[in-house]
């Protein structure tokens, strides 16, 4: 089935490969000798390439932030509520660059490219990238293009924490860092929803310690509870409510905190009853077929030992003291994943580096997922605040 | 340029750092960071003044001054103003002293409820003066905390807070020498700059 591209898209869009071959030397003390990274760009660059941006993926994420890969394509990139011609990050007046990051299951070299050494699959043998090691292969990346700052730097989550790591390590090269329901470091409860999202996956008998592609088959069922888990948290406990308390609003009844049954009686039996649980079982299925487990393993590692404060003793606002961009900041009210306080902790850090630093926070039900909606504050911030960095550009040049 | 906007910038060396308490639309950090190049930051909770801010690239937090600025360091910036919200502030008083830890001086402008406009009002007609300029009933006000000049003087005296300048003007922000010479009663907007060290 074809379907009309919206006329707000950036329409259909390829990915290109680069292939970079200096080694790359890992926070880990391993050597990354030669890697690829898969990118997508839209927009046009201009003449004195300033008016490029670059989108910093999370957790789940890759290089396809908008548009579509073809008019059979069902679902557009993951940010395409934000990027695009009259959008938040708009297409029309920027050039944006997404890529996917190392380690990822998007095409970049990661655990499911060919170990050059061993003629196999990396699987659990590829290193553990940090974002410090994702932002320096994006400064590789930057330089092809040649691109000497970005007018932005943006992301959210663990993109956010990509965006951190560049006004920190490459306070020259970003003009603006735009970070999005973020935070400094991840909490003990933050890391210990990671790890139960591991041990789901390693403790999958299909796992094969990580060489399950070898064995010809993928630790579905670990790496769909992983996902059941992570998807909890990024919602609120509003918007479950919301999202399965529908029959019971119909009927007239005040709110059932979202248990709507899933065929209208109790089982008695330990099957799926209620369709919150039917929900996390969909979702969780989906994403196992499409994504690598090792990565999952990779990306969630990457999150929890991100802390820019550990070369400056535990001091997160001397990490910014070189930092030159502008910051701004922005949380959901109901994000309990990465909450609001803990924008403010980099807030407050960004104040004591004395950097220049706008924030708001923005009334939202939908919990962590709030980043990727189209909430019409948060649009209209965004935009806002785009619209001003591009009239920068203008008056610069 | 609006008077008031003068004699406040006359008071603001250039290249100094401001932080502007419920900075509204950013329409005096914008003009400050251009006629005096300082570093700026506003703290803002309305929505669309927010958004304003960030269309002039105004620095500008989402914060209530009503609770604690315990996230800003003290003596971390030169000057921080307050520009018409201490008569509408829960804690006036708290906040003034906040001022002056946070900066080294404070800018304080509000409306003078001893001016005779408010006088004769109250005193003809037994209610609370409502003007063009304070278009509120006492329920719906936001403005909770009057204050005339003579009681400003009164609470920095209490406070040991030293007044470096202090001027009226009237509602077109002019000021003339009679309103100098009889501020309580003829100013308008009283317009203070003030400090702690002595």
């Amino acid at each position: 089935m074809t379907i009309d591209l919206p006329i707000n898209s950036v329409g259909i869009v390829k990915p290109t490969t680069y292939e970079f071959d200096q080694p790359l030397a890992l926070r880990s003390g391993r050597v990354l000798a030669a890697y690829e990274l898969v990118v997508e760009t839209y927009g046009s660059l201009n003449s004195d390439k300033s008016n490029a941006i670059l989108i910093c993926h999370a957790l789940s994420g890759d290089h396809h932030a908008a548009g579509y890969h073809s008019t059979e394509d069902s679902k557009p990139g993951w940010w395409e509520q934000c990027i695009g011609p009259g959008k938040p990050i708009d297409t029309n007046l920027f050039y944006v660059v997404c890529l996917n990051n190392l380690g990822g299951c998007g095409g970049s070299t990661g655990p499911r490219s060919i170990n050059p050494e061993s003629g196999k699959y990396y699987g659990p043998d590829f290193p553990v990238v940090t974002v410090r090691d994702w932002v320096n292969s994006q400064v590789r990346l930057m330089d092809r293009l040649g691109i000497a700052k970005w007018a932005a730097v943006i992301g959210g989550s663990l993109g956010g924490m990509q965006v951190l790591r560049w006004a920190i390590s490459y306070p020259e090269r970003l003009s603006h860092a735009i970070a999005i329901a973020s935070a400094p470091k991840l909490s003990a409860q933050n890391i210990a929803f990671n790890e139960v999202a591991r041990q789901s996956i390693t403790s999958d008998p299909n796992f094969h310690d990580g060489r399950y592609l070898e064995h010809g088959t993928f630790p579905k069922k670990g790496l769909t509870l992983a996902r059941m888990v992570g998807h909890i948290t990024y919602l609120s406990e509003d918007a479950f409510g919301l999202k399965f308390g529908k029959d019971s609003v119909q009927k007239g009844q005040s709110g059932n905190f979202g248990r709507d049954l899933r065929s209208g009686k109790l089982s008695f039996g330990f099957d799926v009853d209620f369709q919150v649980e039917s929900y996390l079982h969909y979702q969780g299925e989906r994403f196992s077929e499409n994504f690598d487990a090792n990565t999952y393993l990779l990306m969630t590692k990457a999150l929890d030992y991100f802390d820019p404060s550990v070369d400056f003793d535990g001091d997160l606002s001397r990490a910014f003291e070189n930092s030159e961009c502008k910051f701004f900041l922005m949380s959901f009210s109901t994000d309990w994943r990465f909450p609001p306080e803990r924008s403010r902790e980099l807030v407050e850090n960004l104040l004591r580096a004395r950097r220049q630093v706008s924030y708001i926070e923005i009334e939202a039900d939908q919990g962590h997922d709030a980043f990727l909606l189209p909430i019409p504050r948060y649009m209209e911030a965004f935009t806002t605040y785009l619209k001003h960095v591009h009239e920068e550009l203008s008056h610069e040049t | 340029m609006r008077p008031d906007l003068e004699i406040i910038q006359d008071w603001i060396d250039p290249g100094t750092r401001v932080l502007d308490l419920g900075c509204g639309d950013g329409s005096l950090l914008s003009y400050l960071r251009g006629s005096k190049n300082i570093s700026h930051l506003g703290l803002e909770i309305d929505p669309v003044n927010i958004n304003n801010c960030l269309a002039r690239g105004v620095n500008v937090i989402e914060q209530d001054i009503n609770e604690n600025l315990s996230n800003f360091q003290s003596q971390s910036f030169d000057t921080v103003l307050l520009a018409q919200t201490l008569q509408a502030l829960s804690k006036p008083e708290q906040l003034i002293e906040e001022m002056l830890r946070i900066g080294k001086n404070g800018i304080i402008t509000f409306p003078n409820f001893g001016n005779w406009k408010a006088r004769v009002y109250l005193l003809t007609k037994g209610r609370m003066p409502v003007s063009r300029f304070m278009p509120y009933q006492w329920y719906d006000t936001p403005n909770i905390h009057f204050c005339t000049v003579r009681d400003f003087d009164t609470l920095c005296r209490e406070k040991n807070i030293t007044v470096i300048t202090r001027t009226v003007v009237n509602n077109e922000h002019q000021g003339t020498w009679y309103m100098k010479a009889w501020p309580n009663f003829l100013g308008e907007i009283a317009i203070y700059h003030i400090t702690r060290s002595s």
